[in-house]
């Protein structure tokens, strides 16, 4: 519903998580220099091009400081979308509770209804009453989350960095999350595409790592948040071989192999970057500080035009509380969460649009964020000067 | 999986998967270099996760005009990744537990776990070899269903039947008689059609490909998929698309949205370019879409005279790029092992590839279980390739032929 908007070039759109800065050049010219070799531009191998799941276990065995099998521990997926289904069309059968902490990447939960399991709520709550103003306020009761695992559950499905609050879990928010995996014995699903989005004070810490967690934990990653190609549409699984091999007969059988010449490209941006990771200027860690200005550009405007953001730790995104404007909505009559209403006309008067966070929302929670709407700040110069204008002017038209 | 990887330790010349080693054409290649380096960054972002607009435009324009109709590129056309994924989203969208899916064989060899993946029972039926006629070379047209049998595989169970013209892996182009047979059936029965045309424009010898979709009582009901990959020769691109009604194409789109959602947006945008490119010398001798058969029918023509030269018996495809021979006179090679469970001819191919380097997929592959024996001594090559990579399995062949003479 809300994609349309960005068709409209008269809106600032904040809303869907597209970047509109530019991917590094070494990116974009390792996929010219890509698609003119002949051979690039036929089939490669199904799970994975060689050279891309070479480059990815060098990554991630540095990362994890482990050795990582580019051959059986990897999948090269459609995205880190296409990661999220082959894992859950893979390894949840009928029958199956999988954990979903709200708010959630709004594919998760189709995606378990869509392999006949039961998808089963757990929102985060604000730690300190009425005003949050980080990421890190909003936790995990863990009472609470300890409650919903039971001896149906298969999975639970983590989001670290948070889309869309932005919350990086700490070491002792995921042990608390591990114990409970391995106490049940259940699988983690750990959707980390955000994971080198992370600003000053806080770690990106793997679940993967943790003790009796790497034989249970399929780590999902993204080259379009990685490298801002979103439009690649590559992503990938990594895990132990006994798991990787089910997502990957999913794969053979539903979409075979992934473009050739994106792989090619990837694997070779990514050797440029892994012979740099000891280096400030590794673009894993430069993205992320050119994403922190933009981070604190935007949460100054928003203050200043009386909005309340929520500061995210890491990923591209920030939540607004839009309560405290008390918007006059009586004229839009549908039935629907406050957020959406009030994203509906911000887009008509303000001409700036945003994600409502209901929509990340379960059922039984929607009326906990309904007063939330999400910004993304991966935007050039251009436009989030556009949005400032928007911003600073928002008091002068509703006084 | 496992003969690709076979293909890929051992085999000097790889007449095995279906692609092609020859490059694609020019225009294409600089479609996609404009498209990655142009500079809009808006090619490296998510575009419209039912099909990049540019590119279902012109799709919707180039088969409207195929199919004689007018066609919506929003609700008609759908984008996938590569044709398998659009068979795949068929598959999940319309088969149920308990549905049956009508398989042709010998079968392109998703089919079957995907019928299965969703619940549902593949039906087969085979096609059947006609007696040849002495003094000439088989040809796919000597293969046909029996419509008798056909008939008889149809029942209240049947959601759809699975139709592939030009068929991988036996080449052979339905004709119209065949089609209005399946569709009389489809019509009689509520079955809808899954129509895998991906080598549309793969026809030799002056035969048509015709698309079942433009037969009467057949558009609401059938899915047309198609593949860039096979079109432009570019199978590393992963772009294919889905064309028929509104009411059967908004169910793939839900099954698109949940699984992979987008498709890549470059690759996409140079298709799209490819598209118009044919849309504009549409018939002319300089089409992509005219030269490509030229030049395949040649290559055709040049492996089935080497394999008959050495006595295996070719079966002249009428389209595709991929033949079928009977390799018989080559038995002694490998002997018949009545202990193992594995078709013969697929031992035979496994053998092959090792001690000849000459990569072939075994016919077995492309049938279901129970059937694998039926055809135990044919194996299938795949022709689009370079001159000098049939020239070389030309080669292997005939030191092979002289080894067998030898004393």
């Amino acid at each position: 519903e809300f994609t349309k908007v960005a068709a409209d070039p008269s809106i600032v759109n904040l809303g869907q998580g597209l970047p509109d800065i530019s991917p590094p050049s070494y990116v974009k010219e390792e996929l010219a220099k890509a698609a003119a070799v002949d051979r690039l531009n036929q089939y490669t191998r199904g799970f994975g091009h060689p050279s891309l799941v070479k480059a990815l276990s060098h990554v991630y065995g540095r990362v994890c400081g482990r050795n990582i099998d580019p051959l059986t521990d990897i999948l090269v997926t459609v995205g880190a979308y296409g990661s999220l289904f082959s894992t859950i069309q893979a390894l949840i059968e009928e029958g199956d509770e999988v954990i979903i902490i709200e708010p959630f990447y709004d594919c998760y939960e189709p995606m378990v209804k869509m392999a006949g399991a039961k998808p089963v709520f757990i929102p985060l709550r604000y730690k300190n009453d009425g005003n949050s103003a980080s990421s890190a306020d909003w936790v995990l009761d863990p009472a609470e989350l300890a409650n919903k695992f039971n001896s149906k559950t298969k999975a639970i499905i983590l989001n670290t960095p948070h889309n869309p609050i932005g919350k990086v879990f700490t070491r002792e928010e995921l042990q608390v999350i591990a114990d409970l995996c391995i106490k049940h014995d259940a699988l983690c699903i750990s959707d980390e595409v955000y994971e080198w989005m992370v600003y000053k004070g806080n770690k990106h810490i793997k679940i993967a790592m943790l003790p009796g967690m790497w034989e249970r934990t399929i780590t999902i990653g993204s080259a379009g948040k990685t490298y801002s190609v979103t439009g690649w549409k590559l992503g990938w699984s990594i895990g132990p071989q006994n798991l990787i091999k089910h997502l990957q007969v999913v794969h053979q059988n539903t979409l075979y192999t992934c473009p050739t010449p994106l792989q090619e490209a990837l694997a070779q941006a990514l050797w440029v970057d892994y012979k740099r990771m000891d280096d400030r200027d590794c673009y894993f860690y430069s993205l992320s500080r050119e994403l922190e200005s933009k981070r604190d550009r935007m949460a100054q405007l928003l203050q200043e035009a009386g909005l309340k953001p929520v500061i995210p730790d890491g990923g591209y995104f920030i939540i607004v509380d839009v309560s405290a404007l008390n918007v006059d909505l009586s004229d839009i009559v549908e039935e629907q969460p406050y957020d959406y209403k009030f994203v509906k006309w911000m887009i008509k008067s303000k001409k700036l649009s945003a994600i409502p966070l209901s929509a990340f929302c379960g059922p039984e929670t929607k009326r906990q964020f309904e007063k939330y709407i999400r910004f993304c700040f991966i935007k050039k110069d251009s436009t989030l000067d556009a949005a400032e204008v928007i911003l600073k002017n928002w008091n002068k038209q509703t006084a | 999986v496992e003969f690709v990887t076979l293909a890929a330790t051992y085999s000097k010349v790889n007449l095995g998967q279906g692609f092609p080693d020859f490059p694609p054409p020019d225009f294409l290649k600089e479609a996609i270099v404009r498209a990655v380096g142009g500079q809009s960054q808006a090619l490296h972002q998510y575009t419209r996760a039912f099909g990049h607009p540019p590119l279902v435009k012109v799709l919707a324009q180039f088969f409207g005009k195929l199919l004689g109709r007018d066609l919506d590129p929003m609700t008609n056309v759908m984008v996938t990744v590569g044709a398998y994924q659009a068979l795949f989203c068929c598959f999940q969208a319309f088969v149920e537990e308990g549905d049956e899916v009508i398989i042709i064989e010998p079968f392109f060899d998703c089919y079957e776990p995907m019928v299965r993946m969703a619940g549902g029972t593949p039906v087969f039926v085979p096609l059947r070899l006609k007696a040849p006629e002495a003094g000439r070379l088989m040809s796919s047209a000597d293969w046909g269903l029996d419509p008798a049998e056909l008939a008889s595989k149809f029942s209240e169970r049947t959601k759809a039947i699975v139709l592939n013209s030009p068929n991988n892996p036996l080449g052979k182009v339905f004709g119209r008689r065949e089609l209005e047979a399946v569709a009389r059936l489809c019509v009689e029965h509520g079955a809808l059609c899954f129509s895998d045309e991906v080598y549309e424009w793969l026809v030799y010898d002056g035969r048509q490909h015709l698309r079942v979709a433009s037969l009467p009582g057949m558009w609401e009901r059938t899915v047309t998929i198609g593949s860039s990959g096979k079109t432009f020769s570019v199978t590393g691109w992963k772009v294919g698309w889905a064309v028929g009604p509104d009411r059967l194409l908004r169910h793939l789109r839900t099954v698109h949205q949940n699984s992979v959602y987008h498709c890549a947006t470059a690759a996409q945008e140079a298709v799209a370019q490819g598209f118009q490119r044919e849309l504009e010398l549409y018939g002319k001798p300089e089409s992509y879409f005219m030269q490509l058969p030229r030049e395949l029918q040649q290559k055709r023509d040049w492996l089935v005279q080497s394999l008959a030269a050495v006595g295996m018996k070719p079966i002249v495809p009428e389209g595709t790029y991929f033949l079928v021979a009977d390799i018989s006179e080559f038995k002694s090679d490998v002997p018949e092992d009545p202990s193992s469970d594995e078709p013969y001819d697929s031992r035979f191919a496994k053998w092959m590839v090792k001690n000849k380097g000459l990569a072939a997929i075994p016919l077995s592959a492309f049938f279901c279980d129970a059937h694998k024996s039926s055809y135990s001594h044919f194996l299938r090559f795949c022709f689009a390739k370079e001159e000098a990579t049939l020239k070389a399995a030309n080669d292997i062949l005939q030191a092979w032929k002289r080894e067998k003479s030898s004393p």
